[in-house]
């Protein structure tokens, strides 16, 4: 009996050990090992924070980590604003057939690469595309207009790719409130506002928080978006890897910016759950 | 005339084709405890639904303190409801819970932690206020869900089946306890029910409600022993029922014999019931005495022996099942007085009921439903 359960707990324990070794600890550490050395010379390596400092002494590197900080912080709110009505009506005042329809339709565009997606968005907004040209035959614009390439365009992206992370958490905790809650609220004096405000965003807290924590990490470290949407002049840190990695080769630098990248979202998620007052048990679990 | 805090005037509901409250009207004095008691799907919740504004009338008048409210919304209305779970929001204590409505009017703080505080001890808890709501047991949600209510001082208290959820015991417990809490606060209470026990116990009026109609309103007593309708006989209390006909009728008195075969004698309560009609009797086991000789039961306008087929013991409410010679079975109550402890089954005994006690009425198909 002994034995047996021993031989099992070992079973049911080796994959997640597997899977946190080999995917998670083992690359990171060695990720961190490349970050600490620097080339001296043909093949020849030293121990050094000089990738660390190279990050901090040059500005476009602090500014491109900065911008897109706040940019992934931007457009976790915008989802999360966008999301909230939309996921409170999903859950809440659709009913029936038209509730799973409404689901559907914010699960349907993911059925899709993220590539098409935003080749999609390219369709739309590029000078010769479909709103360029409307507001042409409209009578609004005289010439074609480019709205790609821009930060805007790169946000709608970005919101647009992440609603669904949003809005299922939302749905779920909002499902999980008793519509009597809401009817008491009423009951007892609340309006609108103050029902939403004491009873609904209270409960949903955990869902706003798990699905903001979610859309700010895929923002993060977000490449394609950025790239595509965000053309040359939207600098965002996931392009600066990759091209440390891929276009310069220099994997020390990359890696000691990838480490950067991961101090970054750690100290956001840190600060927002102190913030909330949510536990990542509470959020995740 | 005393002055009614709530005047329901020929409410009617319809959902499309459904009809489900129809035409339905009553008032209810101030201070009294009133009770809709019906089956599952009679219309009982949407008349309180309506009275707390969540459904909007298709036609008829809702009156609180004289003043229509049929175009108050529900956050303006001076009632409050107590829900089925209770509704205690979950993301606040108990002292929050219970100030929510005061901070809700605008109520300086200090004024809110007063009377809070002054609810919590009349509700017997007087230290919870810190408290979560999942740290509380069924019964002081109870009386929270109540407190977080009557802190408003409402005109009228509606009560949606809140003991449901409650196990049997604490159930007996909280309808003495609910009733005190009503003559404590001194506030009307509408209170609807599916539970025959709790509406007669704690209500001052019951209004038996069946398919969107209310059947009968009255009094316990009334309910118990002058039902107007056999949907009120069978709903409200046990009875044995025969289906027979009429074959004397005189001076009150019907003359009435079963398809079985037995002739029982019943009153019409004044009911228009005459010689030839079918009729449905209903006699409650409680109404029938029984005796080991015949000459006990003298003064009984219904006579009868039979053998005790089984016993179903249940403490207090002991029943016999007793077989007539003709095959007909009989419930009837067994006294525990000591007098029959020995019976058992086989035992031949003797019994009998006052005609006073049978309620006939016309035939009609509430005679076949089963209720509970």
């Amino acid at each position: 009996m002994r034995a047996g359960s021993k031989l099992g707990f070992i079973l049911l324990f080796t994959p997640l050990v597997l899977w946190l070794g080999l995917l998670i600890i083992i690359p990171h550490i060695d990720m961190f090992l490349i970050s600490i050395r620097e080339r001296i010379g043909v093949g020849k390596y030293d121990t050094s924070l000089a990738n660390y400092l190279t990050f901090f002494g040059e500005p476009l590197y602090m500014l491109t980590f900065a911008r897109t900080a706040l940019m992934s912080v931007l457009a976790t709110a915008l989802t999360l604003v966008i999301g909230f009505p939309v996921a409170f009506y999903i859950a809440k005042i659709a009913k029936g057939r038209l509730q799973s329809a409404l689901f559907l339709l914010c699960l349907v565009p993911f059925w899709v690469s993220e590539l098409v997606r935003t080749f999609g968005w390219m369709i739309l907004l590029r000078e010769t595309g479909v709103f360029s040209n409307l507001l042409q035959w409209v009578g609004l614009a005289d010439q074609p207009v480019e709205m790609l390439y821009n930060d805007v365009a790169m946000m709608v992206g970005l919101v647009y790719t992440s609603m669904l992370f949003m809005v299922v958490p939302l749905i779920t905790t909002m499902e999980s409130l008793d519509d009597s809650v809401i009817e008491a609220g009423y009951d007892l004096g609340g309006n609108g506002m103050s029902v939403m405000r004491e009873i609904v965003i209270p409960h949903a807290m955990p869902g706003i928080v798990s699905g903001s924590i979610v859309v700010f990490m895929l923002s993060l470290g977000n490449y394609l978006t950025p790239t595509m949407l965000g053309g040359k002049d939207s600098l965002w840190f996931t392009e600066l890897i990759y091209s440390q990695f891929i276009v310069r080769f220099n994997w020390e630098l990359g890696a000691a910016f990838g480490f950067m990248l991961l101090l970054l979202s750690s100290i956001i998620v840190w600060g927002t759950l102190k913030l909330s007052g949510q536990t990542l048990e509470k959020t995740m679990g | 005339m005393t002055p009614q805090d709530l005047e329901i005037q020929n409410l009617t509901k319809k959902f499309d084709a459904f009809t489900a409250v129809d035409d339905v009207s009553f008032s209810v004095p101030a201070g009294s405890f009133f009770s809709i008691l019906g089956p599952s799907g009679c219309g009982k919740t949407t008349i309180m639904r309506m009275v707390a504004g969540f459904i909007d009338p298709t036609s008829g008048d809702i009156r609180i303190k004289g003043r229509s409210v049929l175009d108050t919304p529900p956050n303006k209305r001076p009632v409050n409801m107590v829900f089925q779970h209770l509704a205690l929001f979950p993301m606040m204590n108990i002292a929050e819970n219970i100030g929510y409505g005061l901070r809700r009017k605008g109520v300086a703080k200090d004024e809110i932690t007063r009377k809070v505080g002054e609810v919590l001890e009349r509700i017997g808890l007087p230290d919870i206020g810190q408290r979560k709501v999942d740290e509380l047991s069924g019964g002081q949600k109870q009386r929270v869900a109540i407190a977080r209510c009557m802190v408003l001082e409402p005109d009228v208290l509606l009560l949606d089946e809140p003991l449901g959820a409650l196990d049997l015991k604490l159930r007996e417990h909280m309808k003495v306890e609910l009733k005190t809490l009503q003559a404590a606060f001194d506030t009307t209470f509408v209170y609807i029910t599916h539970d025959q026990s709790e509406a007669l116990v704690m209500s001052d009026q019951i209004a038996v409600m069946n398919h969107g109609r209310f059947e009968q309103v009255g009094t316990g007593q009334e309910l118990y022993y002058r039902p107007q309708s056999a949907f009120v006989a069978g709903f409200v209390g046990d009875s044995n029922r025969w289906r027979g006909k009429v074959t004397r009728a005189k001076a009150g008195q019907l003359q009435i014999i079963t398809e079985a075969g037995l002739t029982m004698t019943g009153n019409n309560h004044r009911r228009d019931l005459s010689v030839g009609d079918a009729a449905d009797i209903y006699v409650r086991p409680e109404a029938i005495r029984i005796s080991r000789s015949a000459d006990d039961l003298a003064q009984f306008e219904n006579k009868m022996s039979g053998t005790v087929a089984s016993l179903l013991f249940n403490g207090a409410a002991s029943r016999l099942i007793l077989k007539t010679e003709s095959g007909e079975e009989i419930e009837v109550t067994l006294p525990q007085s000591g007098e029959f402890a020995g019976v058992g089954r086989g035992d031949t005994l003797h019994f009998g009921w006052s005609g006073e006690q049978a309620n006939s009425f016309a035939a009609s198909e509430d005679f076949t439903q089963v209720y509970q």
